[in-house]
């Protein structure tokens, strides 16, 4: 913008050889689209003002009105200026055909998102800056102050309201007998609307209740394969699902090998947990999330949603995080095959704590 | 021809007298004016990319074998919403900028909102008359938020799939009526084949129907209550001054859409956004690490990571996640729904007249700093919805950061206050100096009286 302002100033008038010819053509169609606008703009401003049937002006009009508005810029409104307006909006519209012929073209090639995002955004741009400086350079700039419209109606008009709708009601007899029919009706389709929300779907289910394992069942790898003590060594996971639901959201369960010494289990679970291996729900009690990490080094699972960890050698407690229950345990024990089987379901249904939740 | 068009029109339809008043509206020329019409017109690019986007998307969550453009996941098993958006990617000529300029609109849109909202809120627009337009104002960034949830999580990607069983755990933790208000909207515990379906009918019909005819009655509202000005020269509760909508005011408007639109071409064309095909289909089992929300949802994350671990357990169970994730949200928009009638509390104004000149932050330090409190205490959240990342950015653990940003949740909201409120004071001691101490027009005692006797 300063680039043109100074290009013009300049005495020597070298800016006008070369990109003279470019510059005239430029004005010519601008000119064509300037003046067919102006011509379409005053059509229907006479159209909408025709002397035969003008619209009686408001109270607010008659007050301010166009005329009345301050001009902000006067001095700016001179032919120079009018000039350099036409030059800059020239520029703008340019760069927005020049862009958006390049959209088409490079839609048409089949360009590359960057691409047609550039020519887009150079096109649109153009436009819009083209308009904006429309606005700035080439468009009176005046202030006008209007009176606001009391938005109260007055004590009349009021009155009056009140004196129609009092005699509209006297129109109607049986007042009590339409509104028990509105009544009758608002409150029936509400019930209605209500209960069609029972079609949406199944009553809380007992997928919300189960505790996934049955007694004796198999742990199976996510291959398929059937988990014996020899799977692991102390300090490593892995990912195992009951026999029959490989991939099962709700019944994934990390089984994890630790030094049997170190576990400090809950009272009672002694024995869950034949030669170290601990199996605990695989899906966190904050916001179900798929407790995803094992910090060998400190026996830590944690969730890599919200960062909740739960401390494994003690039946998976929480111990930092916004975890508030452990995870769910799952006792296990070696058949005599040596694998690795589910003596009972999960210590409590898996996954997100909800109202009704048996503990 | 022209001229005779509209007179046939106006023979037709009395249009003059309408289009006069209207082209001479007066419209205020502050800048902070343009916030609602960027989130405006946010509003018309997404509805404009997302009828292009409704063409090729298939809303369903069946699963289905890809083969398609996209060499690396050839042959896994994807849903089919997963392989509709990998088509409108790869296939569909222009896709993928359209499908960026969507994401990309939806996160201005409602960042727009929200800095219209602040605008409103620290120069107390929302005063008499306009509190109506304030309480469609709230709920339309209610309804932006849900929608634009509503819209990442139908991608059948693992990001949203992480992001829909977040959700799931949200509305199950409700106490009494979680569980049936899940099963009945969701379909039961998520995925269902009817979670994308519904999730994607709101997302294109319901939701923006409601948004639309919000956006309408907001609009109508502000032209018959015209629109409020800052103070200065002329600017009184019955006057407006500005510029008429006709024709400055409408080019300048009519361009500020152009460069919306042009900003976010720019931004859909060059900066990559929400890249499913990098995450990968929803997977169970797996996990993205340093998965976070949209923006708008980062307070949300941030509230669920930094509440510590409490649980209500006396038989029924109020799970931890319903502290942070909709008690606080609950409260947030309940005191935004409220504020302009608390507001009347502190600033009482026993005239009952409408307001129309915008009071300047300073002027009304309570409502300054009780607003800039609670933006501190959102931006801790926002960051804290990225806790892990700033522990890997600042090299040190999560436990720390966390910590840290507890205690600045707690602490930096009232320094925040009460810094805040003595900057106000002062500003306004030095800027309103105190009016002359009144002349009385006849002295109330003789002045002889004072005179020492002689």
């Amino acid at each position: 913008m300063s680039d043109g302002r100074e290009r013009e100033n300049r005495p020597d008038g070298h800016h006008r050889t070369g990109a003279g010819e470019v510059k005239s053509l430029f004005r010519l169609a601008f000119a064509f689209v300037w003046e067919t606008g102006r011509a379409v703009a005053s059509a229907l401003v006479r159209g909408l003002s025709g002397h035969d049937h003008s619209p009686p002006a408001s109270a607010a009009f008659e007050a301010g009105g166009r005329d009345a508005d301050r001009n902000l810029a006067p001095v700016r409104e001179t032919a120079a200026h009018r000039r350099r307006g036409v030059l800059l909006v020239v520029c703008a519209l340019a760069v927005a055909i020049a862009a958006g012929v390049g959209f088409l073209f490079a839609y048409w090639m089949q360009g590359d998102n960057p691409l047609l995002g550039g020519c887009l955004a150079l096109f649109l741009g153009g436009i819009g800056c083209s308009l904006v400086l429309y606005a700035r350079w080439l468009m009176l700039r005046r202030e006008a102050i209007e009176p606001r419209e009391e938005l109260p109606s007055s004590e009349p008009e009021r009155a009056a309201f009140a004196e129609d709708f009092s005699a509209s009601v006297g129109e109607i007899h049986r007042r009590g007998l339409l509104i028990t029919v509105a009544l009758a009706f608002t409150g029936l389709v509400a019930a209605i609307v209500v209960s069609l929300f029972r079609s949406l779907g199944k009553p809380p289910g007992p997928e919300l209740f189960t505790y996934v394992w049955k007694s004796g069942q198999r742990l199976m790898t996510s291959e398929g394969a059937a988990v014996s003590v020899q799977a692991l060594q102390p300090g490593s996971t892995m990912i195992v699902f009951p026999e029959g639901s490989i991939g099962d959201e709700q019944a994934q369960t990390v089984l994890i090998r630790v030094k049997e010494q170190l576990l400090q289990l809950p009272a009672g679970r002694s024995r869950w947990a034949p030669m170290g291996y601990v199996a605990y729900s695989r899906v966190c009690t904050h916001a179900g999330c798929p407790v995803g990490m094992f910090e060998a080094t400190r026996d830590l699972l944690m969730c890599p949603c919200h960062q909740s960890t739960f401390d494994v050698l003690r039946g998976a407690v929480p111990t930092a995080g916004p975890a508030a229950r452990a995870l769910p345990q799952l006792p296990l024990y070696a058949d005599a095959d040596g694998i690795l089987r589910a003596a009972t379901g999960f210590t409590e249904p898996p996954g997100p704590g909800f109202w009704g939740m048996p503990s | 021809m022209i001229r005779r068009l509209v007179r046939s029109l106006d023979s037709r339809l009395g249009l003059a007298r309408f289009v006069r008043s209207a082209m001479n509206h007066v419209f205020p020329d502050h800048w902070s004016f343009m916030l609602g019409e960027i989130a405006l017109y946010s509003f018309v690019i997404l509805v404009i990319t997302g009828t292009f986007l409704a063409m090729f998307y298939n809303g369903s969550s069946d699963h289905v074998i890809y083969h398609g453009a996209y060499g690396p996941l050839n042959g896994v098993r994807v849903s089919a919403a997963f392989q509709s958006i990998l088509h409108i990617t790869f296939d569909v000529r222009g896709g993928l900028l359209v499908r960026q300029m969507h994401h990309w609109a939806a996160l201005i849109f409602v960042a727009a909102i929200v800095t219209h909202m602040a605008r409103i809120f620290f120069t107390a627009a929302f005063r008499r008359p306009r509190e109506i337009n304030w309480l469609i104002g709230v709920t339309l960034l209610l309804l932006a938020i849900v929608n634009g949830f509503a819209g990442y999580s139908i991608g059948g990607d693992l990001l949203s799939g992480v992001g829909l069983r977040v959700g799931y755990s949200i509305m199950l933790s409700v106490p009494v009526i979680g569980e049936w208000l899940t099963f009945l909207l969701l379909g039961g515990r998520v995925p269902t084949s009817v979670t994308v379906p519904r999730l994607y009918a709101l997302h294109i019909f319901v939701i923006p129907a409601a948004i639309a005819a919000l956006i309408a009655l907001h609009v109508s509202i502000i032209w018959r209550q015209m629109h409020t000005n800052y103070p200065g020269p002329h600017r009184t509760d019955r006057s407006i001054v500005g510029s008429r909508l006709w024709p400055s005011y409408a080019a300048k408007s009519i361009g500020l859409f152009c460069l919306l639109f042009a900003a976010v071409a720019a931004l859909g064309g060059l900066v990559q956004i929400n890249p499913l095909w990098v995450y990968g289909p929803y997977d169970p089992t797996s996990i993205l690490p340093g998965s976070q929300p949209d923006w708008y949802l980062g307070w949300v994350e941030g509230a669920m990571r930094l509440f510590p671990g409490l649980n209500i357990r006396q038989g029924f169970l109020v799970p931890d996640v319903f502290f942070p994730a909709v008690l606080l949200p609950a409260f947030t928009f309940g005191l935004l729904y409220l504020y302009p009638f608390f507001d009347k509390l502190i600033y009482y104004d026993r005239t009952g007249r409408n307001r129309n000149v915008l009071r300047l932050p300073y002027q009304q330090p309570f409502n300054t700093a009780f607003g800039c409190a609670a933006f501190v205490f959102f931006l801790v959240l926002l960051f804290a919805g990225g806790d892990d990342v700033i522990a890997v950015v600042m090299n040190s653990r999560v436990v720390d950061i966390r910590t840290a940003l507890r205690i600045l949740a707690l602490i930096a909201p009232p320094l925040t206050f009460a810094a805040v409120y003595l900057l106000c004071r002062r500003a306004r001691r030095r800027n309103e100096t105190p009016p002359p101490p009144p002349v009385p027009e006849s002295p109330a005692v003789p002045i002889e009286v004072t005179r020492e006797p002689k």
